[in-house]
């Protein structure tokens, strides 16, 4: 077993997502069976390879800070599932 | 026997339109009788926009009657549905974003729009391109036109199947592991992923932003070089795009390959359980391409066996950083009923999410996080460098490389469906091209003895997408097999 059902809940809350029992069950036995597949790589000397961020390699592509037509305050608010004015409306976060 | 208009390519249709011997306005209707009459069984699309492609082909009448007709006027198109579309919905076969309408198009929507192209609708699709098989959309899965008890492959089989079932005359995949390439074989169409930085991603909902691609899926070689034209090229909004002229690509539709050298890679052959009718009709197509002209050399992609762990870690990293961005906040679905903000997050999440995506945003989250991020990210990215390497060694020797696109022909509904490590294997043979950034098309190359469709993979080296069209048209036409149609009988 490379992670127990326990790391399988930290990881879900690192992740923001809740599972049932049955789910973490289910999960815990999957990832295992994925993470022993991940060990291969195991088999490989990689001592003084590059790791590769990007297929290509490229540099940083800037441009000047110029400013330029870009969406709307009621656009960018029409797919909220809640909104109020101008602002995104959340659960309240601070209490008083 | 005279092809409907519903079965005929781009490049036929264009001609008919540009001597006015048919209205886009009576094509996109012909596709539509088509789509009601096909579509139940197959399920190829999400969202349908009949109403509004009607009017974009009265335009493009109009337009030709002016004398404006371009390369891809009054064509209707299937666009996958991972793409924003402005007014039109684009759920990214999830219920996290099922309501979710962009207020902007992709950089490849407002190309096609400038070519007065017609959107037929929004194509099925793994849930945010997570699968190889179309299952796992929230809308249901989609049928293999040849087989409708298996599946067309993933994650474009929504546009895989509308194009072998003449519900479109051409559509739009993405390609993250194989997701153009692997639907294209199952389905018997053409689907190429071009290189990275090809075609902007601006607009293309992001699953793996290093790995992911758009390309066309397509009837024939002709019809992939034509939509190629028109959606590459130098993007400004996706600093990833490359700033390279792209060339006409229909200039590559050359007869021969004489003096090509074909590699053939054995890792592709000798293990992995490659199915024998497949390995049979790739060697009995390379013969073909080989009488042509081209010589065949046996080439090593010595790291091809770790591509697939390899993938399977920087991908799924990638989409669970990509994927935070669906909190319930600024768009999608939002659970009813939470106490506070970090309650709303994680019913949010679990509710909207389908079962393999939250997988991988587990897989991700755990490769990324502290005390394993060496062991595996950094370990993948390490392997992601031999891969490259492999392949930059491997085209000092030649200047294709042919394999199969995927070990098996398509697989049943279900078969695979509750085992996600023999789901991950079906992109064995597309994952290294993602990898390495490099272009690969797909075409069909043969048929099994059950008669399902067989493709035949070629990759090139980066930025070479013209030796590849070259290939693929010269095997085309001297073969049959792309003029045979599923009966949906």
């Amino acid at each position: 077993m490379k992670i127990t059902k326990h790391d399988v809940e930290h990881v879900a809350e690192l992740a923001r997502l809740r599972f049932t029992e049955g789910e973490l069950e289910v999960f815990t036995g999957q990832m295992n069976t994925i993470l022993s597949y991940f060990d291969t790589l195991q088999q490989l000397d990689t001592a003084g390879v590059e790791a590769a961020t990007h297929a290509v390699n490229r540099s940083n592509a800037f441009r000047d800070d110029q400013i330029r037509p870009s969406l709307s305050g009621e656009e960018a608010l029409k797919n909220a599932p809640a909104h109020e004015r101008s602002c995104f409306k959340v659960p309240r976060i601070i209490e008083g | 026997m005279t092809k409907a208009l519903y079965q005929m390519t781009i490049h036929e249709l264009h001609e008919l339109l540009k001597k006015g011997a048919v209205s886009s306005r009576e094509i996109t209707q012909a596709v539509y009788q088509r789509i009601d009459a096909v579509e139940p069984r197959v399920h190829a699309y999400i969202t349908l926009t009949r109403e509004a492609a009607l009017k974009q082909a009265a335009a493009a009448d109009e337009k030709i009657q002016r004398g404006l007709i371009q390369p891809l006027t009054g064509i209707p198109l299937g666009i996958k549905d991972l793409l924003c579309t402005a007014g039109i919905r684009t759920t990214c076969g999830s219920k996290i974003l099922e309501q979710f309408i962009p207020p902007y198009d992709a950089t490849v929507i407002r190309l096609l729009k400038e070519q007065d192209a017609v959107f037929v609708g929004k194509t099925n699709m793994d849930e945010f391109a997570m699968g190889s098989s179309t299952e796992t959309s929230f809308f249901g899965p989609t049928a293999n036109p040849w087989d409708l008890e298996r599946v067309p492959g993933g994650s474009s089989g929504g546009s895989a199947a509308a194009v072998a079932a003449d519900e479109c005359i051409a559509a739009l995949g993405t390609d993250t592991g194989g997701s153009i390439r692997q639907p294209a074989a199952c389905c018997g169409i053409v689907g190429m992923k071009p290189s990275y930085g090809r075609v902007s991603r601006f607009g293309l909902v992001a699953f793996a932003s290093s790995l992911d691609q758009i390309g066309p899926m397509t009837r024939d070689v002709e019809d992939a070089a034509q939509l190629l034209n028109y959606i590459s090229g130098h993007d400004p909004q996706d600093s990833t795009s490359v700033n390279r002229e792209a060339p006409d690509y229909t200039r590559a539709l050359l007869r021969d390959v004489k003096g090509l050298k074909l590699g053939v890679p054995k890792e592709y052959f000798a293990q992995s359980g490659i199915d024998p009718e497949v390995e049979k009709a790739v060697w009995a197509a390379l013969r073909i391409l080989e009488r042509q002209g081209a010589t065949l050399t046996e080439i090593t992609l010595p790291h091809t066996e770790y591509a697939v762990a390899a993938y399977y870690i920087i991908a799924p990293a990638e989409a669970s950083s990509n994927l935070a961005r669906y909190d319930g906040v600024k768009y999608g679905y939002r659970s009813s009923g939470e106490t506070d903000l970090r309650d709303m997050y994680e019913i949010t999440r679990s509710e909207g999410f389908g079962a393999e995506v939250k997988r991988r945003i587990m897989l991700g989250t755990y490769a990324l996080s502290a005390g394993y991020y060496d062991a595996y990210y950094g370990k993948a990215s390490q392997v992601r460098t031999l891969i490259r390497q492999d392949f930059e060694e491997a085209f000092r020797s030649c200047d294709l490389i042919v394999t199969p696109t995927a070990p098996t022909p398509p697989f049943c509904l279900g078969e695979k469906l509750n085992n996600p490590l023999q789901m991950y294997l079906s992109d064995i043979f597309t994952i290294p091209a993602n990898l390495a950034g490099l272009p690969g098309i797909s075409l069909p190359c043969g048929f099994n003895s059950q008669g399902l469709p067989l493709g035949l993979q070629i990759i090139g080296n980066l930025f070479e997408e013209e030796k590849i069209i070259r290939g693929a048209y010269c095997l085309e036409q001297n073969s049959d097999w792309h003029y045979t149609k599923p009966s949906l009988a």
